[in-house]
């Protein structure tokens, strides 16, 4: 494995930035590092560069512990989210910093800032100044800056916080496929959970500086392992019931239980996708009214709202919604195809593992 | 200012009259107190032609006024540019409590009268003074020597460089420092490539100023100094001396001089007000969160 953290903290004072962080990062891995702001993801990364150094906990690179190497010596590339591009230096100067620092011979540097700026779609920029470049091109100086000395980890804070929607679209795509040629371990903060799941072959979720879940964009999205997580990767429908007569139930809504105890409360969540619609009224056990359509493309987002005034969110495949003539205010029949329990008690995010109903054990409940 | 004259124009005009009104008040105000003076400085200094203005700046006394001078601008422009650079490092880059004390002190010698702080040094060495019999049992004069000179006028230009540094390297943050450490670079090789590279025009503007002020004090110099002509005497001192012995050209040629140096300061002030200008707009477009001008 190529990076180890092992019940990692950083605390900043009295607060606690990153608490109790175990992760291992494994040799030409693409990890993204997913949380709210304040989650302690930025710290993490900062703290694998040197740049913070763990209040307690060790940090292994290739099986050596590295918390008191300092950070000239890691050999990791990072990039800032602000870039820090040398402003006084042109393209080439930048990108031939960190080989300059170490004393490569001239003839070498030239060739590598060459290939660099070369696969980077910068050839014939090498002379500008960082000034004179679109916000996308900085970003590519930035990461062939930190790729330049040949690091054996790549780090980016952000990287695509500061560019806009249409080209950050664009650097994902290119991110893959860089870090797919170059085999490069890389490690990326974002807070935004489609990037994460768009790019990554694994996520790490943090929460208020504690690490909530590590999985595969599909696992995390799939099995969540706590309610945060759920929330926070893709929408959730999430209700809070009470076990009445065998069964937990909200309003017009029930759903089996098995030996929660009566009067106890009970959250569930599910996902759009697993609501069920149908213009035919007799079609699914419940009626609601489409309150909102989103368009989101193929896709549609609708706003259902139950006779009771429970609001539940559902996708339907556009085709399909024209095909049954469906629009805003249609009534229509749903059921809920399946669906996971949260918590039990009253503890919202407790961290819990949730137990998965089937669909078939659902069914006889409704 | 240009920039903001045209804007003013075009969106609350004012009545051509009172726009006339104005700008003439402010040129005349110029002209009257600045530029004429000014040409009259030169204007004395010729009044008896040039070979009378070369001889009276070969007098002993103001030859050896003008080295003075410059020695002592020598000196305390290197110490107070070091000194300015590792304040401004320490007050943008750490964190530390006292920092806002640290810069009101720093701007200290702006808000004190020059001749106290002259009188501060006398106090301190000179032979009624704290430290002045333990000076004079050891044979060394601070007071009425140039030493003296030296540290008032160290203590006057104190604040140029730091003051000028500041807020520069604040609005700068630590990203570009931070980097090039993850590239390999030592604390010295960040500073050397990165960080003075940055601040270079403001470090110039700053070092130009305090040049000004050390070759152009007066008050505090005044108070330490002891006025000995050919000893003691820096340029202003010199100035104040002939023109009170009535030498109208020697006066005036030696004022020369200082306009001279103001002159000169004023342009090198100009030209480096655009290049900081142009630099802190590309500063700006690098980082889009910073409001700072």
């Amino acid at each position: 494995m190529s990076i180890e953290l092992r019940q990692v903290s950083k605390r900043f004072g009295s607060v606690s930035a990153v608490e109790d962080v175990s992760l291992t990062v494994a040799d030409g891995e693409l990890v993204a590092l997913l949380g709210p702001s304040g989650g302690g993801k930025t710290t993490v990364l900062r703290m694998i560069a040197g740049l913070e150094v763990p209040t307690s906990g060790d940090l292994l690179v290739r099986g050596e512990r590295v918390n008191d190497v300092p950070v000239q010596k890691r050999n990791i590339g990072f990039v800032f989210q602000s870039y820090a591009l040398f402003k006084t230096m042109s393209v080439f100067d930048n990108v031939a910093f960190g080989l300059k620092i170490r004393n490569t011979p001239q003839a070498e540097i030239e060739a590598r800032v060459d290939e660099l700026l070369k696969l980077f779609g910068l050839d014939g920029l090498g002379r500008r100044l960082p000034h004179q470049l679109s916000g996308g091109q900085r970003q590519r100086v930035a990461i062939a800056r930190a790729l330049a000395p040949r690091p054996s980890v790549l780090l980016l804070d952000e990287p695509f916080g500061a560019v806009d929607a249409k080209i950050r679209q664009e650097l994902r795509e290119w991110l893959v496929r860089l870090q797919r040629e170059l085999h490069v371990t890389t490690i990326f903060v974002t807070h935004d959970q489609e990037e994460a799941m768009e790019v990554s072959n694994r996520i790490v979720i943090f929460s208020r500086g504690r690490l909530e879940q590590i999985g595969s964009p599909r696992e995390v999205y799939e099995e969540p392992k706590n309610e945060f997580v759920a929330r926070f990767i893709g929408v959730l429908n999430v209700l809070e019931l009470t076990v009445q007569n065998g069964a937990a139930r909200l309003n017009e809504l029930s759903f089996p239980t098995h030996g929660v105890p009566e009067g106890q409360t009970l959250r569930i969540g599910f996902r759009p996708y697993a609501v069920q619609i149908s213009r035919n009224l007799q079609e699914y056990p419940h009626s609601a009214v489409i309150r909102h359509v989103y368009f989101l493309g193929v896709q549609l987002r609708l706003e259902l709202e139950t006779p009771s005034g429970l609001i539940l969110r559902t996708r339907i495949v556009k085709d399909d919604f024209l095909r049954q003539g469906l629009e805003q205010g249609s009534s229509v029949s749903f059921q809920i195809r399946e669906y996971r329990v949260l918590s039990t008690g009253a503890n919202s995010l407790s961290p819990e593992v949730a137990t998965v109903h089937s669909a078939a054990n659902f069914a006889e409940g409704i | 200012m240009a920039a903001a004259n045209g804007k003013s124009r075009r969106g609350i005009e004012e009545p051509a009259f009172i726009r006339r009104i104005l700008i003439g008040i402010a040129v005349g105000f110029v002209g009257v107190f600045l530029l004429l003076p000014l040409a009259n400085v030169f204007a004395q200094a010729f009044a008896k032609g040039w070979a009378a203005y070369l001889q009276s700046l070969q007098q002993p006394d103001t030859r050896s006024a003008v080295l003075l001078t410059l020695l002592v601008s020598a000196i305390c422009v290197p110490l107070n540019l070091v000194f300015g650079v590792i304040a401004a490092w320490a007050v943008a880059k750490f964190q530390f409590r006292g920092k806002a004390l640290l810069i009101t002190l720093i701007d200290l010698p702006f808000s004190v009268s020059p001749v106290v702080s002259g009188l501060i040094f006398v106090v301190m060495f000179g032979a009624q003074g704290y430290l002045g019999p333990w000076l004079d049992s050891k044979d060394i004069q601070i007071i009425f020597a140039v030493p003296g000179i030296v540290l008032a006028t160290l203590f006057v230009t104190f604040p140029f460089v730091a003051r000028e540094l500041i807020p520069l390297m604040e609005a700068q943050g630590s990203d570009a420092e931070q980097a090039a450490l993850t590239l390999g670079a030592t604390g010295w090789q960040t500073f050397w490539h990165v960080t003075l590279p940055s601040v270079k025009w403001g470090l110039l503007y700053g070092v130009i100023l305090c040049n000004a002020r050390a070759m152009g004090e007066f008050g505090a110099v005044s108070v330490v100094s002891g006025h000995i002509s050919g000893l003691t005497e820096t340029l202003p001192l010199r100035i104040e001396k002939l023109h009170q012995e009535y030498q109208s050209v020697g006066a005036f040629s030696a004022a020369s001089l200082l306009a001279l140096v103001a002159l000169i300061t004023l342009g090198l002030k100009t030209w480096l007000e655009r290049r900081q200008a142009a630099e802190q707009a590309f500063g700006q477009s690098d980082s889009p969160s910073s409001h700072e001008h």
